[in-house]
Protein backbone atom coordinates (compact mmCIF):
# COMPACT_ATOMS: atom_id res chain seq x y z
CA UNK A 1 0.00 0.00 0.00
CA UNK A 2 0.92 3.49 -0.93
CA UNK A 3 1.23 6.16 1.76
CA UNK A 4 0.18 9.02 -0.48
CA UNK A 5 -2.46 8.53 -3.10
CA UNK A 6 -0.26 10.48 -5.41
CA UNK A 7 -0.64 9.45 -8.76
CA UNK A 8 1.87 9.86 -11.67
CA UNK A 9 -0.29 11.58 -14.08
CA UNK A 10 -1.02 14.12 -11.66
CA UNK A 11 2.65 15.42 -13.18
CA UNK A 12 0.70 16.35 -16.38
CA UNK A 13 -1.61 18.84 -13.84
CA UNK A 14 0.46 21.69 -14.69
CA UNK A 15 0.82 21.26 -18.20
CA UNK A 16 -2.83 20.75 -18.59
CA UNK A 17 -3.65 23.48 -16.51
CA UNK A 18 -0.98 26.15 -18.27
CA UNK A 19 -1.93 24.61 -21.68
CA UNK A 20 -5.29 25.53 -21.38
CA UNK A 21 -4.01 29.20 -20.51
CA UNK A 22 -1.38 29.66 -22.65
CA UNK A 23 -2.60 27.53 -25.94
CA UNK A 24 -6.37 27.10 -25.79
CA UNK A 25 -7.59 30.76 -23.98
CA UNK A 26 -5.27 33.03 -26.62
CA UNK A 27 -7.26 31.37 -29.68
CA UNK A 28 -10.52 31.68 -27.81
CA UNK A 29 -9.31 35.81 -27.36
CA UNK A 30 -8.33 35.61 -31.20
CA UNK A 31 -12.14 34.12 -32.03
CA UNK A 32 -13.52 36.86 -29.79
CA UNK A 33 -11.95 39.43 -31.70
CA UNK A 34 -12.43 38.15 -34.94
CA UNK A 35 -16.01 38.18 -34.43
CA UNK A 36 -16.56 41.95 -32.27
CA UNK A 37 -15.92 45.43 -33.45
CA UNK A 38 -13.50 47.99 -31.74
CA UNK A 39 -16.60 49.05 -29.51
CA UNK A 40 -16.85 44.97 -28.22
CA UNK A 41 -20.22 44.10 -29.74
CA UNK A 42 -20.90 40.59 -31.51
CA UNK A 43 -20.85 41.38 -35.53
CA UNK A 44 -19.77 39.28 -38.88
CA UNK A 45 -18.52 42.65 -39.95
CA UNK A 46 -14.94 41.54 -40.00
CA UNK A 47 -15.66 38.57 -42.25
CA UNK A 48 -17.44 40.45 -44.46
CA UNK A 49 -14.90 42.88 -44.97
CA UNK A 50 -12.74 39.77 -45.90
CA UNK A 51 -15.52 38.60 -48.55
CA UNK A 52 -16.29 41.82 -49.97
CA UNK A 53 -12.88 42.69 -50.98
CA UNK A 54 -12.01 40.69 -53.84
CA UNK A 55 -8.06 42.25 -53.59
CA UNK A 56 -8.35 39.76 -50.77
CA UNK A 57 -9.77 36.97 -51.91
CA UNK A 58 -7.45 37.12 -54.95
CA UNK A 59 -4.30 37.03 -52.23
CA UNK A 60 -5.66 34.07 -50.57
CA UNK A 61 -5.66 32.49 -54.06
CA UNK A 62 -2.66 33.81 -54.55
CA UNK A 63 -1.15 32.10 -51.59
CA UNK A 64 -2.78 28.93 -51.94
CA UNK A 65 -1.23 28.72 -55.55
CA UNK A 66 2.30 29.70 -54.48
CA UNK A 67 1.91 26.93 -51.61
CA UNK A 68 0.37 24.14 -54.16
CA UNK A 69 3.51 25.07 -56.69
CA UNK A 70 5.78 24.86 -53.82
CA UNK A 71 4.15 21.75 -52.62
CA UNK A 72 4.02 20.18 -55.71
CA UNK A 73 7.38 21.07 -56.83
CA UNK A 74 9.25 20.12 -53.42
CA UNK A 75 7.71 16.66 -54.00
CA UNK A 76 8.64 15.80 -56.98
CA UNK A 77 12.04 16.95 -56.68
CA UNK A 78 12.30 15.09 -53.12
CA UNK A 79 10.44 12.15 -53.87
CA UNK A 80 13.00 10.67 -56.27
CA UNK A 81 15.89 11.31 -53.67
CA UNK A 82 14.34 9.85 -50.76
CA UNK A 83 14.20 7.26 -53.40
CA UNK A 84 17.27 7.12 -54.05
CA UNK A 85 18.62 7.57 -50.43
CA UNK A 86 16.11 4.72 -49.64
CA UNK A 87 17.98 2.03 -51.73
CA UNK A 88 20.49 0.08 -49.78
CA UNK A 89 23.04 0.76 -53.39
CA UNK A 90 23.46 4.49 -52.55
CA UNK A 91 22.28 4.56 -48.82
CA UNK A 92 25.75 3.39 -47.56
CA UNK A 93 25.49 5.58 -44.17
CA UNK A 94 23.19 7.98 -43.38
CA UNK A 95 25.36 11.03 -44.72
CA UNK A 96 24.03 12.24 -47.91
CA UNK A 97 20.34 12.16 -46.01
CA UNK A 98 21.77 13.91 -43.40
CA UNK A 99 23.42 16.70 -45.71
CA UNK A 100 20.12 17.43 -46.76
CA UNK A 101 18.52 17.68 -43.78
CA UNK A 102 20.94 19.91 -42.73
CA UNK A 103 20.02 22.77 -43.37
CA UNK A 104 16.55 22.99 -41.70
CA UNK A 105 18.43 23.88 -38.88
CA UNK A 106 19.25 26.65 -40.05
CA UNK A 107 17.38 29.81 -39.74
CA UNK A 108 15.02 30.14 -42.41
CA UNK A 109 15.51 34.19 -42.82
CA UNK A 110 19.08 32.77 -43.11
CA UNK A 111 18.44 30.77 -45.82
CA UNK A 112 15.92 33.50 -47.93
CA UNK A 113 19.34 35.33 -47.55
CA UNK A 114 21.45 32.89 -48.86
CA UNK A 115 18.59 32.22 -51.91
CA UNK A 116 18.04 36.11 -52.35
CA UNK A 117 21.78 36.58 -52.86
CA UNK A 118 22.08 34.05 -55.68
CA UNK A 119 18.53 34.80 -57.38
CA UNK A 120 20.46 38.96 -57.40
CA UNK A 121 23.61 37.51 -58.88
CA UNK A 122 21.96 35.47 -61.54
CA UNK A 123 19.57 38.64 -62.08
CA UNK A 124 16.67 37.00 -61.91
CA UNK A 125 13.65 39.97 -62.20
CA UNK A 126 10.49 38.06 -61.89
CA UNK A 127 9.14 38.54 -58.16
CA UNK A 128 6.54 35.23 -58.35
CA UNK A 129 9.19 33.55 -59.63
CA UNK A 130 11.68 34.61 -56.77
CA UNK A 131 9.28 33.91 -54.29
CA UNK A 132 8.48 30.38 -55.07
CA UNK A 133 12.05 29.24 -55.28
CA UNK A 134 12.92 30.62 -52.45
CA UNK A 135 9.90 28.77 -50.78
CA UNK A 136 10.83 25.58 -52.46
CA UNK A 137 14.68 26.33 -51.27
CA UNK A 138 13.36 26.74 -47.70
CA UNK A 139 10.90 23.89 -47.62
CA UNK A 140 12.59 21.14 -49.62
CA UNK A 141 14.06 19.22 -46.42
CA UNK A 142 10.64 19.37 -45.08
CA UNK A 143 9.10 17.35 -47.31
CA UNK A 144 12.28 15.20 -48.38
CA UNK A 145 12.27 13.71 -44.30
CA UNK A 146 8.67 12.04 -44.47
CA UNK A 147 9.40 10.90 -47.40
CA UNK A 148 12.76 9.06 -46.93
CA UNK A 149 11.67 7.79 -43.24
CA UNK A 150 8.87 5.52 -44.77
CA UNK A 151 10.71 4.95 -47.60
CA UNK A 152 13.99 3.50 -45.83
CA UNK A 153 11.07 1.69 -43.52
CA UNK A 154 9.45 -0.28 -45.68
CA UNK A 155 8.97 -3.45 -45.60
CA UNK A 156 10.79 -4.32 -48.70
CA UNK A 157 9.57 -7.94 -48.62
CA UNK A 158 6.10 -6.76 -50.36
CA UNK A 159 8.05 -5.03 -53.41
CA UNK A 160 10.13 -8.44 -53.67
CA UNK A 161 6.96 -10.44 -53.51
CA UNK A 162 5.60 -8.11 -56.20
CA UNK A 163 8.70 -8.79 -58.42
CA UNK A 164 8.54 -12.61 -57.96
CA UNK A 165 5.29 -12.53 -58.78
CA UNK A 166 6.15 -10.69 -62.71
CA UNK A 167 5.79 -7.18 -61.96
CA UNK A 168 7.65 -5.05 -63.72
CA UNK A 169 9.84 -2.24 -61.92
CA UNK A 170 7.25 0.42 -62.81
CA UNK A 171 4.53 -1.65 -62.09
CA UNK A 172 6.29 -2.28 -58.56
CA UNK A 173 6.48 0.96 -58.01
CA UNK A 174 3.31 2.25 -58.51
CA UNK A 175 1.23 -0.85 -57.54
CA UNK A 176 3.08 -1.37 -54.22
CA UNK A 177 5.51 0.95 -53.22
CA UNK A 178 4.35 4.56 -54.30
CA UNK A 179 0.67 3.51 -52.08
CA UNK A 180 2.72 2.25 -49.43
CA UNK A 181 4.34 5.63 -49.25
CA UNK A 182 1.24 7.62 -49.00
CA UNK A 183 1.05 8.15 -45.18
CA UNK A 184 4.45 10.09 -45.96
CA UNK A 185 3.82 11.89 -48.80
CA UNK A 186 0.65 13.19 -47.02
CA UNK A 187 3.25 14.27 -44.19
CA UNK A 188 5.37 16.18 -46.85
CA UNK A 189 2.81 18.39 -48.34
CA UNK A 190 1.07 18.74 -44.87
CA UNK A 191 4.76 20.39 -43.64
CA UNK A 192 5.13 22.30 -46.35
CA UNK A 193 1.72 23.35 -47.61
CA UNK A 194 0.72 25.04 -43.74
CA UNK A 195 3.96 26.72 -43.51
CA UNK A 196 3.64 28.60 -47.30
CA UNK A 197 0.12 29.40 -46.81
CA UNK A 198 0.91 31.61 -43.98
CA UNK A 199 4.49 32.95 -44.35
CA UNK A 200 5.35 36.39 -45.28
CA UNK A 201 8.93 36.91 -44.25
CA UNK A 202 9.90 34.85 -47.31
CA UNK A 203 7.90 37.03 -49.85
CA UNK A 204 8.40 39.99 -48.05
CA UNK A 205 12.58 39.45 -48.29
CA UNK A 206 12.10 38.10 -51.95
CA UNK A 207 9.11 39.64 -53.17
CA UNK A 208 6.72 42.90 -53.21
CA UNK A 209 3.55 44.02 -52.82
CA UNK A 210 2.38 42.21 -55.95
CA UNK A 211 3.23 39.28 -54.42
CA UNK A 212 1.62 39.66 -51.21
CA UNK A 213 0.90 36.56 -49.22
CA UNK A 214 -2.37 35.64 -47.12
CA UNK A 215 0.33 35.91 -44.00
CA UNK A 216 1.43 39.59 -45.70
CA UNK A 217 -2.27 40.72 -45.35
CA UNK A 218 -2.51 39.40 -41.62
CA UNK A 219 0.71 40.90 -40.59
CA UNK A 220 -0.41 44.20 -41.95
CA UNK A 221 -3.39 44.38 -40.23
CA UNK A 222 -2.00 44.09 -36.74
CA UNK A 223 0.78 46.95 -37.86
CA UNK A 224 -2.23 49.41 -36.48
CA UNK A 225 -4.60 48.67 -33.04
CA UNK A 226 -7.32 49.19 -35.51
CA UNK A 227 -6.90 46.90 -37.53
CA UNK A 228 -6.69 43.79 -34.34
CA UNK A 229 -10.41 42.55 -35.28
CA UNK A 230 -10.35 42.25 -39.11
CA UNK A 231 -6.62 40.98 -38.64
CA UNK A 232 -8.22 38.14 -36.21
CA UNK A 233 -10.87 37.17 -38.81
CA UNK A 234 -8.27 36.86 -41.21
CA UNK A 235 -6.19 34.46 -38.95
CA UNK A 236 -9.19 32.61 -37.70
CA UNK A 237 -9.91 31.77 -41.73
CA UNK A 238 -6.42 30.42 -41.68
CA UNK A 239 -7.44 28.77 -38.90
CA UNK A 240 -9.79 27.00 -40.46
CA UNK A 241 -8.06 26.63 -43.73
CA UNK A 242 -5.48 24.46 -41.63
CA UNK A 243 -7.87 22.61 -39.81
CA UNK A 244 -9.50 21.33 -42.84
CA UNK A 245 -6.40 20.68 -44.56
CA UNK A 246 -5.82 18.66 -41.58
CA UNK A 247 -8.87 16.85 -41.86
CA UNK A 248 -8.73 15.56 -45.64
CA UNK A 249 -4.87 14.86 -45.24
CA UNK A 250 -6.26 12.61 -42.59
CA UNK A 251 -8.56 10.88 -44.16
CA UNK A 252 -6.50 10.46 -47.20
CA UNK A 253 -3.34 8.64 -45.26
CA UNK A 254 -5.98 6.73 -43.00
CA UNK A 255 -4.61 8.61 -39.82
CA UNK A 256 -1.42 8.06 -40.62
CA UNK A 257 -0.43 11.50 -41.64
CA UNK A 258 1.96 13.39 -39.38
CA UNK A 259 2.65 17.32 -40.08
CA UNK A 260 5.59 17.10 -37.43
CA UNK A 261 7.84 15.17 -35.12
CA UNK A 262 9.73 13.62 -38.13
CA UNK A 263 12.23 15.46 -37.39
CA UNK A 264 13.54 14.25 -34.62
CA UNK A 265 14.68 11.46 -36.26
CA UNK A 266 17.70 11.76 -38.11
CA UNK A 267 19.07 14.29 -36.40
CA UNK B 1 18.46 1.56 -69.56
CA UNK B 2 21.57 -0.67 -68.82
CA UNK B 3 21.77 -0.52 -64.91
CA UNK B 4 25.57 1.47 -64.58
CA UNK B 5 23.98 3.93 -66.46
CA UNK B 6 20.70 3.88 -64.52
CA UNK B 7 22.89 4.31 -61.16
CA UNK B 8 25.46 7.35 -62.59
CA UNK B 9 22.00 9.36 -63.69
CA UNK B 10 20.41 9.06 -60.21
CA UNK B 11 23.68 9.81 -58.27
CA UNK B 12 23.95 12.67 -60.27
CA UNK B 13 20.54 13.98 -59.52
CA UNK B 14 21.43 13.54 -56.17
CA UNK B 15 24.71 15.86 -56.33
CA UNK B 16 22.68 18.03 -57.80
CA UNK B 17 20.61 18.91 -55.54
CA UNK B 18 23.30 18.48 -52.80
CA UNK B 19 24.61 20.87 -54.84
CA UNK B 20 21.71 23.27 -55.19
CA UNK B 21 21.52 23.12 -51.69
CA UNK B 22 24.43 24.39 -50.57
CA UNK B 23 25.83 26.55 -53.09
CA UNK B 24 23.51 29.46 -52.05
CA UNK B 25 25.29 29.38 -48.61
CA UNK B 26 29.12 28.69 -49.90
CA UNK B 27 28.57 32.16 -52.14
CA UNK B 28 27.00 34.02 -49.31
CA UNK B 29 30.33 32.25 -47.42
CA UNK B 30 32.61 33.49 -50.40
CA UNK B 31 31.53 37.14 -50.36
CA UNK B 32 31.47 37.62 -47.04
CA UNK B 33 35.17 37.98 -47.26
CA UNK B 34 35.19 41.00 -49.50
CA UNK B 35 33.67 44.74 -48.75
CA UNK B 36 31.91 45.48 -51.90
CA UNK B 37 28.39 47.07 -51.33
CA UNK B 38 27.43 45.66 -54.44
CA UNK B 39 26.79 42.12 -54.56
CA UNK B 40 28.98 40.22 -56.62
CA UNK B 41 31.51 42.73 -57.00
CA UNK B 42 35.14 41.45 -55.28
CA UNK B 43 36.56 44.43 -54.67
CA UNK B 44 39.73 42.52 -53.00
CA UNK B 45 40.10 39.99 -49.90
CA UNK B 46 39.20 41.32 -46.64
CA UNK B 47 38.03 40.33 -42.75
CA UNK B 48 36.44 43.75 -42.27
CA UNK B 49 33.06 42.30 -42.60
CA UNK B 50 33.91 39.69 -39.80
CA UNK B 51 35.32 42.52 -37.88
CA UNK B 52 32.50 44.58 -38.18
CA UNK B 53 29.81 42.10 -37.04
CA UNK B 54 31.78 42.05 -33.48
CA UNK B 55 31.99 45.88 -32.86
CA UNK B 56 28.43 46.11 -34.43
CA UNK B 57 26.40 46.49 -31.12
CA UNK B 58 23.05 46.18 -31.97
CA UNK B 59 23.86 42.27 -33.95
CA UNK B 60 26.51 41.72 -30.51
CA UNK B 61 22.86 42.23 -28.20
CA UNK B 62 20.85 40.22 -30.89
CA UNK B 63 22.90 37.21 -31.06
CA UNK B 64 23.26 38.06 -26.87
CA UNK B 65 19.25 38.03 -26.67
CA UNK B 66 18.68 35.28 -29.04
CA UNK B 67 21.03 32.79 -26.99
CA UNK B 68 20.16 33.75 -23.34
CA UNK B 69 16.41 33.46 -24.62
CA UNK B 70 17.28 29.88 -26.41
CA UNK B 71 18.80 28.87 -23.06
CA UNK B 72 16.30 29.54 -20.61
CA UNK B 73 13.23 28.85 -22.79
CA UNK B 74 14.73 25.54 -23.82
CA UNK B 75 15.82 24.67 -20.12
CA UNK B 76 12.39 25.33 -18.51
CA UNK B 77 11.21 23.60 -21.91
CA UNK B 78 12.89 20.57 -21.26
CA UNK B 79 12.16 20.32 -17.45
CA UNK B 80 8.10 21.16 -17.71
CA UNK B 81 7.78 18.88 -20.77
CA UNK B 82 9.92 16.18 -19.01
CA UNK B 83 7.44 16.12 -15.99
CA UNK B 84 4.70 16.73 -18.02
CA UNK B 85 5.26 13.90 -20.16
CA UNK B 86 5.66 11.53 -17.60
CA UNK B 87 2.10 12.32 -16.51
CA UNK B 88 0.62 11.95 -19.99
CA UNK B 89 2.44 8.88 -20.63
CA UNK B 90 0.72 7.19 -17.50
CA UNK B 91 -2.92 9.21 -18.57
CA UNK B 92 -5.91 7.02 -20.24
CA UNK B 93 -8.91 7.53 -22.28
CA UNK B 94 -10.40 10.86 -22.83
CA UNK B 95 -7.95 12.56 -20.50
CA UNK B 96 -4.80 11.06 -22.88
CA UNK B 97 -6.66 12.31 -25.69
CA UNK B 98 -7.22 16.28 -24.82
CA UNK B 99 -3.75 16.45 -23.73
CA UNK B 100 -2.44 14.74 -27.05
CA UNK B 101 -4.87 17.58 -28.50
CA UNK B 102 -3.04 20.52 -27.10
CA UNK B 103 0.39 19.01 -28.01
CA UNK B 104 -0.76 19.02 -31.51
CA UNK B 105 -2.41 22.41 -31.76
CA UNK B 106 1.04 23.95 -31.73
CA UNK B 107 2.70 21.86 -33.55
CA UNK B 108 -0.16 21.90 -36.45
CA UNK B 109 -0.80 25.73 -35.71
CA UNK B 110 0.23 28.35 -38.34
CA UNK B 111 2.69 30.80 -36.72
CA UNK B 112 1.59 33.39 -37.73
CA UNK B 113 -1.82 32.33 -35.82
CA UNK B 114 0.32 31.84 -32.52
CA UNK B 115 2.04 34.69 -32.93
CA UNK B 116 -1.35 36.61 -32.75
CA UNK B 117 -2.94 34.70 -30.36
CA UNK B 118 0.02 35.31 -27.82
CA UNK B 119 0.13 38.96 -28.90
CA UNK B 120 -4.00 38.95 -27.73
CA UNK B 121 -3.76 37.51 -24.70
CA UNK B 122 -0.35 39.08 -23.43
CA UNK B 123 -2.42 43.12 -24.08
CA UNK B 124 -5.09 41.52 -21.89
CA UNK B 125 -2.71 40.32 -19.35
CA UNK B 126 -1.30 43.34 -18.58
CA UNK B 127 0.63 42.67 -15.45
CA UNK B 128 2.84 40.37 -17.91
CA UNK B 129 5.22 42.93 -18.77
CA UNK B 130 6.04 43.02 -23.32
CA UNK B 131 9.60 41.86 -23.59
CA UNK B 132 11.93 39.04 -22.13
CA UNK B 133 8.82 37.64 -20.01
CA UNK B 134 6.34 37.15 -22.82
CA UNK B 135 9.06 36.02 -24.70
CA UNK B 136 10.22 33.17 -22.65
CA UNK B 137 6.41 32.18 -22.00
CA UNK B 138 5.55 32.17 -25.29
CA UNK B 139 8.95 30.21 -26.55
CA UNK B 140 8.38 27.52 -23.76
CA UNK B 141 5.14 26.97 -25.03
CA UNK B 142 6.21 26.90 -28.79
CA UNK B 143 9.12 24.31 -27.64
CA UNK B 144 7.57 21.96 -24.98
CA UNK B 145 4.75 19.80 -27.48
CA UNK B 146 8.03 18.67 -29.05
CA UNK B 147 10.27 17.86 -25.53
CA UNK B 148 6.83 15.79 -25.52
CA UNK B 149 7.35 14.20 -28.58
CA UNK B 150 10.66 13.17 -27.52
CA UNK B 151 10.54 11.87 -24.14
CA UNK B 152 7.14 9.83 -24.81
CA UNK B 153 7.85 7.59 -27.37
CA UNK B 154 10.95 6.51 -25.03
CA UNK B 155 8.77 6.22 -21.80
CA UNK B 156 7.17 3.78 -23.72
CA UNK B 157 10.33 1.20 -24.04
CA UNK B 158 10.99 1.66 -19.82
CA UNK B 159 10.74 -1.13 -17.55
CA UNK B 160 8.01 0.40 -16.13
CA UNK B 161 8.34 -1.92 -12.39
CA UNK B 162 11.89 0.21 -11.64
CA UNK B 163 9.23 3.24 -10.98
CA UNK B 164 6.92 0.90 -8.54
CA UNK B 165 10.03 -0.79 -7.01
CA UNK B 166 11.12 3.12 -5.97
CA UNK B 167 7.66 3.38 -4.07
CA UNK B 168 7.72 -0.11 -2.76
CA UNK B 169 11.21 0.59 -1.34
CA UNK B 170 9.94 4.17 0.32
CA UNK B 171 10.66 6.82 -2.06
CA UNK B 172 8.12 9.30 -2.80
CA UNK B 173 6.66 9.76 -5.98
CA UNK B 174 8.69 13.03 -5.98
CA UNK B 175 12.02 11.14 -5.18
CA UNK B 176 11.26 8.17 -7.36
CA UNK B 177 10.82 10.84 -10.51
CA UNK B 178 14.24 12.28 -9.63
CA UNK B 179 16.16 8.95 -8.72
CA UNK B 180 14.51 6.40 -10.81
CA UNK B 181 13.06 7.85 -14.20
CA UNK B 182 15.04 10.78 -15.03
CA UNK B 183 18.25 9.38 -15.15
CA UNK B 184 16.55 7.18 -17.66
CA UNK B 185 15.71 10.00 -19.40
CA UNK B 186 18.55 12.07 -19.96
CA UNK B 187 19.37 11.19 -23.76
CA UNK B 188 15.75 12.25 -24.65
CA UNK B 189 15.99 15.17 -22.37
CA UNK B 190 19.00 16.02 -23.73
CA UNK B 191 17.48 16.08 -27.87
CA UNK B 192 14.46 17.47 -26.91
CA UNK B 193 16.57 20.88 -25.08
CA UNK B 194 18.61 20.29 -28.55
CA UNK B 195 15.38 20.77 -31.00
CA UNK B 196 13.89 22.98 -28.16
CA UNK B 197 16.71 25.08 -28.30
CA UNK B 198 16.92 25.37 -31.72
CA UNK B 199 13.42 26.05 -32.80
CA UNK B 200 13.63 28.74 -30.03
CA UNK B 201 16.76 30.39 -32.17
CA UNK B 202 14.72 29.97 -35.30
CA UNK B 203 11.35 31.61 -33.99
CA UNK B 204 10.91 34.67 -36.16
CA UNK B 205 7.08 34.84 -36.47
CA UNK B 206 5.79 34.58 -33.00
CA UNK B 207 8.85 36.52 -31.46
CA UNK B 208 8.13 39.66 -33.88
CA UNK B 209 4.40 40.03 -32.10
CA UNK B 210 5.68 39.70 -28.57
CA UNK B 211 8.91 41.18 -28.12
CA UNK B 212 8.31 44.60 -27.45
CA UNK B 213 12.29 45.98 -27.73
CA UNK B 214 13.97 43.27 -27.35
CA UNK B 215 15.77 42.15 -30.73
CA UNK B 216 17.03 38.61 -31.56
CA UNK B 217 18.96 37.27 -34.61
CA UNK B 218 15.86 37.04 -36.76
CA UNK B 219 13.49 40.42 -35.57
CA UNK B 220 16.98 41.92 -36.28
CA UNK B 221 17.23 39.90 -39.43
CA UNK B 222 14.15 40.70 -41.30
CA UNK B 223 14.66 44.46 -40.13
CA UNK B 224 17.53 44.90 -42.01
CA UNK B 225 16.95 42.27 -45.04
CA UNK B 226 13.26 43.93 -45.55
CA UNK B 227 15.14 47.72 -46.23
CA UNK B 228 16.43 48.06 -49.36
CA UNK B 229 20.07 47.74 -49.75
CA UNK B 230 21.38 44.92 -47.51
CA UNK B 231 24.33 45.74 -45.91
CA UNK B 232 27.39 44.18 -46.40
CA UNK B 233 27.66 42.97 -42.70
CA UNK B 234 25.00 40.59 -43.10
CA UNK B 235 26.84 38.25 -45.02
CA UNK B 236 29.70 37.99 -42.83
CA UNK B 237 26.85 37.65 -39.80
CA UNK B 238 25.14 34.72 -41.58
CA UNK B 239 28.22 32.53 -42.92
CA UNK B 240 29.39 32.74 -39.02
CA UNK B 241 25.94 31.53 -37.76
CA UNK B 242 25.83 28.97 -40.97
CA UNK B 243 28.85 27.99 -39.95
CA UNK B 244 27.97 27.52 -36.29
CA UNK B 245 25.23 25.72 -36.55
CA UNK B 246 26.90 23.34 -39.58
CA UNK B 247 29.42 22.43 -36.61
CA UNK B 248 27.18 21.81 -33.65
CA UNK B 249 25.03 19.41 -35.51
CA UNK B 250 28.06 17.44 -37.22
CA UNK B 251 29.42 17.48 -33.50
CA UNK B 252 26.23 15.93 -32.18
CA UNK B 253 26.10 13.18 -34.93
CA UNK B 254 29.11 12.53 -34.45
CA UNK B 255 29.25 12.07 -31.01
CA UNK B 256 25.62 10.27 -30.95
CA UNK B 257 26.73 7.99 -33.79
CA UNK B 258 29.67 6.45 -31.64
CA UNK B 259 27.73 6.88 -28.41
CA UNK B 260 25.26 4.81 -30.72
CA UNK B 261 28.26 2.16 -31.92
CA UNK B 262 29.53 1.44 -28.29
CA UNK B 263 26.38 0.96 -27.03
CA UNK B 264 26.12 -1.97 -29.69
CA UNK B 265 29.22 -3.10 -28.55
CA UNK B 266 28.14 -3.14 -25.19
CA UNK B 267 24.99 -5.11 -26.48
CA UNK B 268 27.80 -7.64 -28.50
Amino acid sequence: MRRISFKRTYFAMPYAVLGVLFVIVPLGIMVFYAFTGTDNSFTFSNFVNFFSKPAMIKVLFRSLGVAAITTVVCLLLAYPIALILSSSKFNKSAILILMFVLPMWINSLLRTYAIKIVLDLIGLKNAYAAVVIGMVYDFFPFMLLPLYTILVNMDYSLTEAATDLGSGSAGTFFRVKLPLSLPGIMSGILMVFMPTVSTFAISDILGDTSTYMFGNIINQWFGTQAGWHIGSAYSFILLVLIAVTMFIANKLSGGKAQPTGAGGNVL
Amino acid sequence: MNRRLKKALALSFVWLMLAITYVPILVLFVYSFTGAKVLGVWSGFTLELYAKVFTDSQIMEAVRNSLILAGSAALISTVFGTVSAIGIFYLRTWKRKCLDFLTQITMINAEIVTGIAFLLLFVMLKFIPTGWPTLIIAHVFITVPYVIMSVLPRLGQLNPNLYEAGLDLGAGPLKALVKVLIPQLIPAMISGFALAFTLSLDDFVVTKFINGNVSTISTYLYNKLTKKGVQPVLRALSSLIFFAVLIILIVINVVSARRARNAQKKAN
